[in-house]
């Protein structure tokens, strides 16, 4: 870490202990979690870090534990966080929809691996609709960020913890074993709190004060109604006031790509290729999966020819961009279930593009 | 010219346990819940921990702890009290943590979660409410329901070749290293519930004592889903029931010899 009053200077980490660096950064000291691959190393680093912080490891009996010793500790007030890969982000939808209905705030980091079932460790982006559709029971919705780089591991993992306090709700970080796994360096910036760290609302004995509870079983008269508008308007809000997305060269682009996570970090190096050779390409790169930059891709849409959405999977986020425009005819799709798609595949994809559109100066196959 | 001199010359020897608010509670006429809520409260009356009591409720009939018991609590999805009351322990150990839950959450869905703080030595308390049946779903067949009860799943009584056999949890847990503390009581006599006040004291004491997991399972009725008049509810918790779920103390950790 770096020490208090100097330029915080360049660390050289995996994006999986970036999480860690970003997570103890803002503020959290309690970690549970259960071993899966590929995320082992932010339980591994957690178990040997937090403790000399004064802080809580624990290894749970399940990710099903894992989550409610989450509940439980953030019911008490404090920042906590778990991680997790597909099979054990399904075991703890249920808890994520408890935390959701009980209005609590905690970060749920899910590495994704390939494919339904037990599938396979290979990087996937097919954990998409788990994550932003509502992974669990009753409709709720959770902030989802979607880091491509190890810089973006670290930061927005503190952002996922002001998200959740902010909103009172759980919020995710989906990465892959490609964005947890590489190593580059990063800044790790100070962590300056957006949101007020207090919680008037949690459980810490009812001292001097009525006594409270946190719950999601509301069966009296309509609360149960009232309680999901009032979830509702929250989610709303989340749509106003959260969505993040990057441009990358979009200047007079023609060809847009629409990608997140390691699919975009790709992206950018065929982009790179494409703009060398004088192919207008660009790239809109949601940061938020949820709440959807859809406006900025209606926009995108309307402006360029052609939308190449790239995912690594057969098509889930392109559900979402067709949801975001009219212009369903400039929209194509590139997908690659259980592997992270090369720069050559994409850049190869970019070229067939101009070609379609009749960009000047494309060779002919 | 009348004085009341109630006061001067009476004693309050028994009244409403301040930490059991007074409300009209939703309990079937005969349930124990009301009991056994009553026994929470007067111990944690007694140690005088209301203000540092983090409850933990389960799903069931239960799970309205939290309208009658005056502390703060949180609801656990079904099954996950143990592991909810570790997150709270956990971050908050000066609080006093405890569960409350019924058979079908704690010896069914939750067995995993129970089995585990125990056996981590979590150090909460839990009272665990076995009436042989879900209760709030409507009497259906719990791990706990008798040989040959018959229950809405299980019409023609239960059948050990089809369902196995009742568990017996305060047995099981009492063989597990971190348990500081597991009893069966049962409250259907004046002296039973005397008893189970005790062993609900004890549990307690473990916990402020930092001693340990503890628990005391209470044999309940529920005559309601069992079709019985409260009073031949209570013979079958003094007959049948205790005979195979035998009340007593199958733990006590005398130190903290695990620290």
């Amino acid at each position: 870490m770096t020490p208090s009053g100097t330029a915080p200077r360049r660390e050289l980490m995996k994006g999986n202990e970036a999480i860690c660096l970003g997570a103890i950064a803002a503020g959290c000291r309690f970690y549970y979690g259960y071993p899966i691959t590929p995320q082992n190393d932010i339980p591994e680093y957690m178990s040997a870090h937090l403790g000399a912080l004064g802080g809580t490891f624990l290894q749970a009996e399940s990710e099903v534990a894992t989550i409610n010793f989450i509940l439980g500790t953030s019911a008490s007030g404090k920042r906590v966080m778990t991680s997790s890969s597909g099979p054990g982000i399904s075991l703890m939808q249920e808890g994520l929809s408890y935390m959701a209905g009980s209005e609590l705030p905690a970060v749920i980091v899910n590495i994704s691996r390939s494919g339904p079932g037990l599938g396979g460790i290979a990087p996937s982006q097919g954990d998409y609709f788990q994550a932003v559709k509502c992974g669990g029971h009753g409709g709720y919705k959770m902030p989802v960020l979607a880091p491509h780089s190890v810089q973006e591991m670290y930061a927005l993992t503190m952002l996922a913890f002001d998200l959740a306090d902010k909103y009172r709700n759980p919020a995710m970080i989906l990465g892959d074993a490609i964005v947890g796994q590489m190593k580059e360096p990063f800044v790790p910036i100070p962590y300056v709190p957006s949101v007020a760290l207090e919680k008037p609302w949690a459980l810490t004995g009812c001292a001097g004060r009525p006594r409270q509870h946190v719950k999601s079983l509301y069966l009296k008269d309509n609360a149960i109604e009232v309680h999901n508008w009032k979830l509702h308007r929250k989610y709303e809000r989340m749509k106003a006031e959260e969505v993040r997305a990057e441009h990358y060269r979009m200047d007079g682009a023609r060809i847009a790509i629409v990608a997140f996570g390691t699919a975009a970090r790709v992206s950018k190096t065929a982009i790179q290729w494409a703009r060398r050779d004088g192919i207008p390409a660009g790239m809109l790169r949601p940061i938020t999966l949820f709440p959807f930059p859809a406006a900025a891709v209606d926009r995108v849409a309307r402006d360029a020819d052609a939308v190449l959405v790239i995912e690594m999977n057969t098509g889930q986020m392109v559900e979402d961009v067709r949801a975001s425009t009219s212009h369903h005819d400039k929209i194509r799709f590139l997908g690659k279930p259980c592997a992270m798609p090369t720069p050559e595949e994409i850049h190869g994809e970019i070229m067939n593009l101009a070609r379609e559109i009749g960009l000047a100066g494309v060779p002919a196959r | 010219m009348t004085t009341d001199n109630t006061e001067r010359f009476t004693k309050r020897v028994f009244g409403r346990p301040a930490s059991l608010v007074d409300v009209r509670s939703h309990f079937c006429p005969g349930c124990h819940h009301g009991i056994a809520h009553r026994i929470l409260a007067e111990t944690i009356d007694h140690f005088g921990v209301r203000e540092k009591a983090v409850g933990v409720a389960c799903v069931g009939c239960s799970v309205f702890l939290y309208d009658y018991i005056d502390v703060d609590v949180a609801e656990a999805p079904h099954g996950r009290a143990p592991a909810v009351a570790t997150g709270v322990k956990r971050a908050q150990p000066d609080r006093f943590v405890f569960t409350y839950q019924g058979d079908g959450d704690l010896a069914a869905i939750g067995t995993s979660e129970i089995i585990h703080a125990a056996n981590r030595g979590e150090n909460i308390t839990v009272l665990f409410i076995n009436n042989t049946t879900y209760g709030m779903t409507g009497g259906q067949m719990a791990p706990t329901t008798m040989l040959g009860q018959k229950t809405s799943t299980s019409p023609y009584g239960r059948e050990f070749k089809n369902d196995g056999y009742p568990i017996r949890m305060a047995e099981l847990l009492a063989t597990l290293e971190g348990t500081a503390y597991s009893a069966r009581v049962a409250t259907s006599t004046p002296g039973q519930i005397r008893k189970a006040k005790e062993a609900v004291k004890k549990a307690f004491e473990m916990q402020i004592r930092e001693m340990g997991f503890s628990i005391v399972e209470f044999l309940s009725t529920c005559p309601t889903n069992w079709g019985m008049k409260p009073v031949d509810a209570q013979k079958r918790v003094l007959g049948e029931m205790s005979e195979y779920f035998p009340l007593g103390v199958y733990k006590e950790r005398k130190q903290a010899d695990f620290v």
